[in-house]
């Protein structure tokens, strides 16, 4: 599984309040640090495997049920595929 | 008001000039002329305001958009000031020349209405000929790799088509299709009578929205926005009165939402008279109903007042003649009976199309 934001979702930062945000057609999303951390790793390419590897770099106790989860919610949330790319 | 929040959306209602005639159109009775319009200056000025308040999200609507003819000047501006930029648009004048002009210049998203799946009944709808134009345009837009969100609005009249619509939505490469049961507003309201559909269309409409998710899946999303008069609670209108987005109307009036200012106890300053800080944080109107401390007996006793926030006040002001109403689509309203009764005999008034009077 190698997530991909879905087109129309853009990753921003605000600087009037001063943090990352996600900007998609329905409205604007205010992750924290850690799904900031993820979001920016969907690109399509990136592996879950190789996200949690990152994450961990950065973060103590990442545990990669809780970062596959955060994708799943992220996917139900139409802000990005989990599907292999279809080009 | 203490914790008034910064905004996050502005609806940029630059006209309300529009080559289309929709009777459930949602825009004001008394439509403005285009010498009323805010100049591209006004409107830029308007997009700096709004970004420095905390506007991320900038929709361009209407009216028609695109009879705006500094359309992509205005699209630049909002993106340069790192907004996401949607066009809200009936899809005429998209011609593919004026598509690539503004993705060119930053546009993100395109919300497209149709009317229906049907061509002559969507032409009847626009009370022009638009459908082919508005498929083809669909097509302009997809083909750009620009996000399309194809945006229906459900009546009593498209509503057994709901299934031919979610297809069309579909074939037309749509990643979203948002099926919008009429809101009560404008012409919309005036037209009432031959809009409001049967609870039995509601229930076969919804059913069809299911099975269609079902066989669709995640090719394409689908939005079903309900019917209000036909649910026992009213909608969480604009995630509360003045919280989260502003509207700004084609003369320059500042908005909590795009029908208040059917509410004539309240003044409606513009951009040109004060700041847009001055008006989101300071004025009567924006303030009126912010928080829980307005809100009728009923609802302040109700459990639900931080979840719908009592409804809609433009909904409780035309139904009731007073805006801090409980909305009385509630079935918990005292003036629910207003609402029972229109279900059950909705009236039988000539359509009026917009524009024409
Ligand atoms: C007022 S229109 C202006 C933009 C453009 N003329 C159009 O129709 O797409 C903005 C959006 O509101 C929708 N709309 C219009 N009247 C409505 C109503 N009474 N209830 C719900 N949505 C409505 C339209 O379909 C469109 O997506
Ligand atoms: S809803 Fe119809 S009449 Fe109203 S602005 Fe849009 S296209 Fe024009
Ligand atoms: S009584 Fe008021 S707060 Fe309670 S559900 Fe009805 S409208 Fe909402």
């Amino acid at each position: 599984m190698r997530p991909r934001l879905l087109p129309g979702v853009r990753i921003s930062y605000d600087d009037v309040r001063d943090r990352t945000v996600v900007l998609y057609p329905e409205g604007v999303l205010m992750p924290n640090s850690t799904a900031c951390a993820v979001l920016v790793r969907c690109d399509g390419r990136t592996s879950v495997a190789q996200i949690v590897d990152d994450l961990r770099a950065i973060y103590a106790d990442v545990d990669s049920a809780d970062v596959l989860g955060l994708l799943r919610r992220l996917a139900a949330d139409q802000l990005l595929t989990l599907e292999p790319s279809d080009g | 008001m203490a914790d008034t929040g910064r905004p996050f959306g502005l609806l940029a209602e630059l006209t309300h000039r529009c080559p289309l005639h929709c009777t459930y159109c949602s825009n004001p009775v008394e439509l403005l002329t285009r010498d009323r319009e805010l100049t591209t200056e006004q409107w830029q000025d308007t997009f700096d305001q709004a970004r420095k308040l905390g506007v991320l999200q900038v929709h361009l609507s209407g009216g028609e958009p695109l009879l705006r003819r500094d359309l992509p000047e205005l699209v630049r501006h909002a993106s340069r000031l790192g907004c996401y930029v949607n066009l809200v648009t009936s899809g005429l004048g998209l011609t593919e020349r004026r598509a690539a002009e503004l993705a060119g210049c930053g546009l993100d998203h395109v919300q497209l209405s149709l009317q229906d799946a049907s061509e002559t009944e969507a032409d009847r709808m626009a009370g022009t000929t638009a459908h082919r134009t508005k498929l083809a345009a669909a097509r302009i837009v997809r083909d750009l790799g620009l996000p399309l969100t194809v945006n229906v609005v459900l009546h009593r009249g498209n509503l057994d088509r709901v299934q031919e619509i979610c297809l069309l939505a579909k074939d037309l490469g749509a990643a979203r299709l948002e099926l919008a049961n009429t809101q009560y507003y404008g012409w919309a309201l005036r037209n009432r009578a031959g809009l409001l559909p049967s609870a039995g269309q509601l229930n076969r409409a919804l059913e069809t929205v299911r099975q269609m998710r079902r066989q669709l899946g995640e090719s394409m999303q689908i939005v079903y926005v309900t019917a209000d008069y036909y649910e026992p609670y009213p909608k969480p209108c604009m995630h509360g009165w003045a919280a989260r987005q502003l509207t700004i109307a084609p003369d320059g009036t500042v908005l909590p939402c795009p029908a208040a200012q059917v509410i004539k106890d309240l003044s409606w300053p513009r951009v040109t008279d004060r700041s847009l800080a001055d008006i989101w944080y300071h004025s009567e109107g924006f303030n009126a109903f912010r928080g829980t401390a307005w809100m009728s007996p009923t609802c302040t006793a109700c459990p639900r007042k931080e979840i719908d926030f009592g409804g809609c006040r433009c909904q409780a002001y035309l139904l009731t003649g007073r805006a801090e109403a409980t909305d009385p689509v509630c079935g918990k309203s005292p003036d629910h009976h207003l609402i029972e009764a229109l279900v059950a005999a909705p009236g039988d008034a000539e359509p009026v199309m917009r524009g024409y009077r």
